[in-house]
């Protein structure tokens, strides 16, 4: 039993912390959500440059990394910082699948991606997908060169600034069938791909795609046939693990905030954590926060098992980062008072996309019900 | 015990029903059910139309323009105007300033300031909050020093909601240093166009401009603007607090919460089903429902004994913590219920006849947006702490 970090993975905790609290200002955020792109272009080169987006990936495709653990610190630092940058999107979701599925041609955009030169968006959730990672109805029929797509997908983050979509579609199978389910690389200016891109709370960008007789050559396809459904929820459960850590990093963020309002706001003639009403309160904060922790390292240390078993950590971790999430940012407001609900201030932006992780890959409930029907299996 | 209402509460309620019905315009309504901003042109708008009926001031007697009802037909008018989505009342005039002023006010006070309220030529605002004074309000220090027949002014106030629409605001202001902090307060009228008040704007978390912070440099005042006398403010203050808590329940923006949480849950799909069959959900909305249920009758509780002439105490305290909670869970549960499309913000998108449509369902951005903003609930008007603490004090006695 040891849950120390090795001492590479320690050394790029460190570095990443120290960068990312040098460089992440409330005003770079913002323009990075003002802006078209969506993210911030000098924190992009700057993570590449680190190795923060090999990180992510396995040596065999040139990354250094890969695993859970690394996962989980990139994205914990992250979440510290309230940085938003396309990492899960470009480096877990399409990179891992592309990593995953590709072949050797399509291999090769991962050392691009690695540099922090090509950007890579995951179009699979449609309007009424909600969470459920089969239901996909946007059909790939076949066409003179390949395939010809058609259908809609819903709220992709990170669309406006990828240059590359991983896109999911139906080549057979009915609407809900696991099977049937195929993935294809489309270059962001193929004719009949359209976004509508918007900002979304917490940060960043995102775009509603519409798919209209997209004719792709036959060697768009990424992995076999119809058989995509299984990357596609080991590449969830990594993304869960990664939002559950960028959540973990947002929780520490806001309690360091918290606790430090506690001690200087003075009311009644005293600091207002001199109260024990609030005392109890922040220390329950703190127990949920290290649950949450643990939460984490559950998920990061099952990403590899079989398919159940980590299939149950995925929506155990994911159900209780929902919990807490919600917890601590009704908490930290509510203890801020007035000022924690103000724009300016840096707690807003940290509550919001804490908010926001339990609207991606499954909420709390969802996970719920989830982890019933994967443990009675 | 009959929970029931009489035959003549029942035909009030058909009487509100039906001017709703003819005089609640669409554009409105449709407004306040799709969370759209409203304009203060739209606010004036509904007030000219209750006062044209006579029923702006429901709180507010006979003597002084107000409809005179009894509380239990206050809640009824409250209940159905909600229900209706009617935009709500801009409080500061009709339930914070005017109870003051027919209370502690002079003559010329009411006489000036009654029929401006209900006219709108005068819009209030709450000069109330500072930055060093939130939950601790007698601690206030913005500074009326008396020179000749004026008072002069200086000093900050925050939190003020709709200020920037306002041409009046009511402060608490400090003309003593001596004593106990309760002791040295007064209660300004102020003329918000008078030279030195700045109003600046403060965006909250979801976005919007609701708030602002006022700042007063050496802003002259007339002494006739005194409310009362000099250093009896904090009394005025808290009879404003009690009325300001009148419908602190907010039963009725719950049930119109909970019926709008219905409608979406019907709308969304959850694994091929529509969401509001899902039982994990469906239990979620049963329990704050039932939560609702067992309130509003604690309200009634309060309502009845007040309508029967008792004076609400710490009551208003307990409906405050549990209203507010259960709006903040209805809150909770319709951004939970839109999914991923919590996710989009285009402010565009709230503007009356804007070009940008909303991103997904219209109703998902009003939903996150509200769950952001209605954090507020627990917070202002004496926070929920302040309330707990109000409770072991003056009911449990600790």
């Amino acid at each position: 039993m040891n849950f120390d970090l090795t001492e590479e993975r320690q050394m790029l905790q460190d570095g990443l912390r120290r960068y990312l609290r040098d460089t992440v200002s409330p005003e770079l955020l913002a323009r990075a959500t003002e802006s078209e792109a969506g993210h911030s272009g000098a924190l992009w080169a700057g993570l590449a440059e680190m190795g923060v987006i090999g990180a992510l990936f396995p040596e065999e495709v040139g990354g250094f990394g890969g695993a859970g653990f690394d996962l989980a610190l990139v994205f914990e630092e992250m979440g510290r910082a309230g940085a938003f940058e396309p990492l899960l999107e470009t480096g877990v979701l399409a990179g891992g699948l592309i990593a995953e599925m590709g072949d050797d041609a399509q291999k090769a955009l991962i050392e691009e991606i690695i540099a922090g030169a090509v950007q890579i968006a995951f179009a699979h959730a449609e309007p009424g997908s909600r969470y459920d990672l089969e239901r996909v109805a946007t059909s790939a029929e076949p066409g003179p060169e390949g395939y010809v797509l058609n259908g809609r997908k819903a709220v992709v983050a990170a669309a406006p600034s990828a240059q590359h979509f991983v896109v999911s579609a139906r080549t057979g199978g009915a609407m809900a069938d696991e099977d049937g389910i195929s993935l294809f690389l489309v270059s962001a200016g193929v004719a009949g791909l359209s976004l509508r891109a918007y900002p979304v709370n917490g940060g960043g960008r995102a775009a509603e795609m519409t798919l209209e007789n997209v004719a792709l050559p036959r060697d768009a396809l990424l992995g076999a046939r119809g058989a995509a459904f299984p990357a596609i929820e080991r590449a969830a459960a990594r993304a869960t693990a990664a939002v559950s850590a960028e959540a973990l990093g947002l929780m520490e963020a806001i309690r360091a905030l918290t606790t430090s309002y506690l001690r200087t706001r003075q009311q009644f003639g005293r600091p207002i954590g001199k109260f024990q009403a609030l005392q109890h309160r922040m220390a329950d904060m703190l127990i949920e926060i290290e649950q949450a922790r643990s939460a984490v390292i559950n998920l990061a240390g099952h990403l590899d098992a079989e398919r159940t078993e980590r299939e149950r950590h995925v929506s155990a971790t994911k159900n209780l980062i929902g919990r807490v999430a919600r917890l601590v940012v009704e908490e930290s407001i509510q203890m801020h008072g007035g000022i924690g609900m103000t724009q300016e201030y840096a707690l807003a932006h940290l509550a919001k996309r804490l908010t926001m992780v339990d609207h991606r890959f499954g909420d709390a409930d969802y996970h719920l019900e989830r982890f019933i029907r994967l443990s009675a299996a | 015990m009959d929970l029931n209402y009489t035959d003549e509460q029942k035909a009030f309620r058909a009487e509100v029903r039906s001017f709703l019905e003819e005089n609640l315009p669409r554009r409105l309504s449709d407004k306040v059910a799709g969370g759209k901003r409203l304009t203060k042109a739209d606010h004036e708008e509904w007030h000219a139309i209750l006062n044209a009926r006579g029923w702006l001031a429901a709180n507010w007697p006979a003597e002084y323009g107000g409809t005179g009802w009894d509380a239990v037909r206050r809640h009824i008018f409250e209940e159905e105007t909600t229900r209706a989505h009617a935009p709500r009342i801009v409080p500061f005039g009709i339930n914070m300033l005017g109870p003051v002023l027919q209370k502690f006010g002079s003559q010329e006070q009411k006489a000036h300031y009654l029929p401006r309220i209900l006219n709108g030529d005068d819009w209030w605002c709450q000069g109330y909050s500072e930055p060093g004074a939130g939950s601790d309000l007698a601690s206030v220090k913005t500074s009326a020093v008396r020179d000749g027949d004026a008072y002069i002014v200086n000093g900050q106030k925050t939190w003020t909601t709709l200020g920037q629409h306002a041409n009046m605001i009511f402060c608490l202001v400090r003309t003593s240093k001596e004593g106990k902090p309760q002791e040295g307060i007064s209660f300004l009228l102020i003329d918000m166009e008078s030279p030195g008040v700045e109003v600046r704007p403060i965006v909250l978390l979801d976005g919007e401009a609701e708030v602002n912070e006022v700042w007063f440099s050496d802003v002259r005042v007339p002494a006739e603007n005194l409310v009362g006398e000099e250093s009896k403010g904090w009394t005025y203050a808290k009879y404003l607090l009690t009325h300001e808590r009148t419908n602190i329940a907010g039963v009725g923006f719950a049930t119109a919460g909970l019926a709008t949480l219905k409608r979406i849950a019907r709308l969304e799909q959850s694994g091929g089903r529509p969401l509001i069959e899902n039982p994990f959900f469906a239990a979620r909305i049963a329990q704050v429902e039932i939560d609702l249920m067992a309130m509003a009758t604690t309200n009634l509780r309060v309502i009845a004994k007040t309508a029967s002439g008792q004076a609400p105490g710490a009551e208003s305290s307990m409906l405050k913590v549990k209203g507010t909670v259960i709006r903040q869970q209805i809150n909770a549960l319709t951004r939970q219920a839109v999914g991923p499309y919590a996710m989009p913000f285009v402010s565009e998108a709230l503007e009356e006849g804007g070009n940008a449509g909303p991103v997904g369902p219209d109703y998902a951005m009003p939903a996150t947006q509200s769950y952001f903003n209605n954090r507020k609930l627990s917070i202002y008007g004496g926070s929920n702490e302040v309330q707990r603490q109000i409770i072991s004090k003056a009911i449990l006695e600790l």
